[in-house]
């Protein structure tokens, strides 16, 4: 006799394995539908958007401000001294910014001549927190506290500390999920800023604990690029904005095939104590048509 | 009724593993409150519980974190019902069974992991992984399991009360 044939007077009672079976059907189903069409799981993020979301948001705010309150009991005393400092500083400060502003009114100049005014203050940004982390340890993305409600929307540049952060791959109303570029699957088309070469910047699971990503398929025969050349997204990216700061190269070696070159880089933002991030509002394909 | 403290459970833990435990990390590394939840439910209420606990648990991270939807699910489910089979020879007394499951499941969980997102891209450096990622994760773990893991068992053997209770009152 079947074991699932409703017995009199018995609840209906469905055996696990059966019960595993289906389910397993059924997930290997969502993932090629998720793999192979651009079904971009709307309703459960929307779902799993108004539950979880706000309570992330909740336990956030009360950790951060928790930590907060025993840095700040901790670093008074740091503070103080610092202080000191800070205000010798500003005195030779003053001086070297009326020279600086000197500069960089010539500067505009230069750029208005080239048309070359896209350095990233052109952008509308708007803040986001960090609400919450990935709960494995392999990849490292995290989630934020904005979503479609205010105007995000999937592949938009996240930016913090002025250098490149990530960019959004899943979106609900109230939160959006950022694939940080230290993360062992992403690659980024990078830019050698002084000699305009293209690299790929890809993360990694390994060098992400010592701080660092690499970068390679750097075409360089006239060894022109240098150790402390900034590198930034380099225009022929598809998702990123070009000219972010991605970091500064701190080591670059010959590739086997003597042809091109491969390194490390000092990625611009502290990765380890994101708190607050920009969301870059303009994505990169409505910018050649805006 | 208790199915709705299991569902707040699993929304709970996952709540705390975005946010509390990626605060205590050490290393960059997390404990995995989830594999507790799922493994403990698993051998504490059987292979049905455990497989259900464990859908919704990976369900949840594929919204959120994961690349397709019903990856997460299908590892976290397989462990579940993996820990469901233990039922038989689980007593509540007994904490070794307990640490030693949560343990194997935490070390499978972390290779099904490396196999499937790392190896089939081509990261052939397993003991670096293993060594940085996967044992760090386990250790961590099995510590809280040893905080966390004695309050589900106090739930449960207050609902297993309740439903003793009631089932006298009909005799």
């Amino acid at each position: 006799m079947s074991p699932v044939i409703k017995k009199k007077g018995e609840h209906f009672h469905l055996p696990s394995k059966y019960l595993l079976l289906i389910l397993t059907v059924l997930c290997i189903g969502m993932m090629l539908i998720t793999l192979t069409t651009d079904f971009t799981k709307g309703p459960l993020n929307g779902i799993a958007g108004t539950v979880i979301a706000p309570f992330q948001a909740g336990i956030s705010e009360v950790g951060s401000y928790l930590s907060k309150r025993v840095d700040e009991l901790v670093e008074i005393r740091d503070l103080l001294m610092e202080n000191e400092d800070l205000k010798r500083q500003l005195d030779e400060l003053t001086l070297q910014n009326t020279m600086l502003q000197q500069d960089r009114f010539e500067l505009y100049q230069l750029r208005e001549l080239y048309e070359l005014d896209q350095s990233y203050e052109g952008y509308t940004k708007v803040g986001a927190r960090i609400i919450a982390k990935d709960t494995g340890n392999w990849f490292s993305s995290f989630i934020i506290d904005k979503g479609t409600d205010d105007g995000l929307a999937v592949d938009m540049n996240v930016i913090a500390d002025g250098g490149l952060v990530g960019r959004i791959t899943v979106i609900g109303p109230n939160w959006a999920r950022v694939e940080s570029i230290i993360a062992d699957n992403i690659n980024v088309s990078g830019m050698v800023l002084s000699t305009a070469d293209n690299v790929i910047v890809s993360g990694s699971l390994e060098l992400m604990s010592v701080g660092k990503i690499s970068f390679s398929q750097l075409i360089d025969s006239d060894n022109e690029v240098m150790i402390g050349d900034k590198i930034v997204t380099s225009n022929i990216s598809d998702k990123y904005l070009p000219g972010i700061v991605i970091g500064y190269i701190t080591q670059i070696d010959t590739d086997a095939n003597n042809l091109s070159k491969s390194g490390y880089l000092a990625p611009a933002v502290d990765f380890e104590h994101l708190e607050v991030v920009l969301v870059i509002l303009e994505k990169k394909q409505t910018i050649g048509e805006s | 009724m208790r199915k709705i403290v299991i569902a707040l459970m699993v929304m709970f833990c996952f709540v705390l593993q975005g946010t509390l435990m990626q605060w205590i990390s050490l290393g960059r590394v997390a404990p995995n409150l989830l594999i507790i939840i799922t493994s403990a439910y698993g051998f504490m209420r059987g292979k049905k519980n455990g497989l259900l606990v464990g859908f919704f648990c990976g369900l949840l991270t594929d919204i959120f974190f994961g690349q397709v939807i019903g990856f997460y699910a299908i590892i976290y489910m397989y462990i579940g019902y993996a820990n469901g089979m233990f039922h038989r020879v689980f007593f509540p007394e007994d904490i070794k069974l307990p640490l030693f499951l949560i343990t194997v499941s935490d070390l499978a969980y972390g290779f099904a992991v490396y196999v499937l997102l790392y190896l089939l891209r081509g990261r052939f450096e397993l003991p670096f992984y293993f060594l940085h990622v996967i044992v760090p994760e386990t250790v961590y773990t099995i510590v809280l399991t040893v905080l966390f893991y004695p309050m589900n068992l106090k739930i449960n053997q207050k609902f297993d009360e309740i439903e003793k209770r009631s089932e006298k009152k009909f005799v």
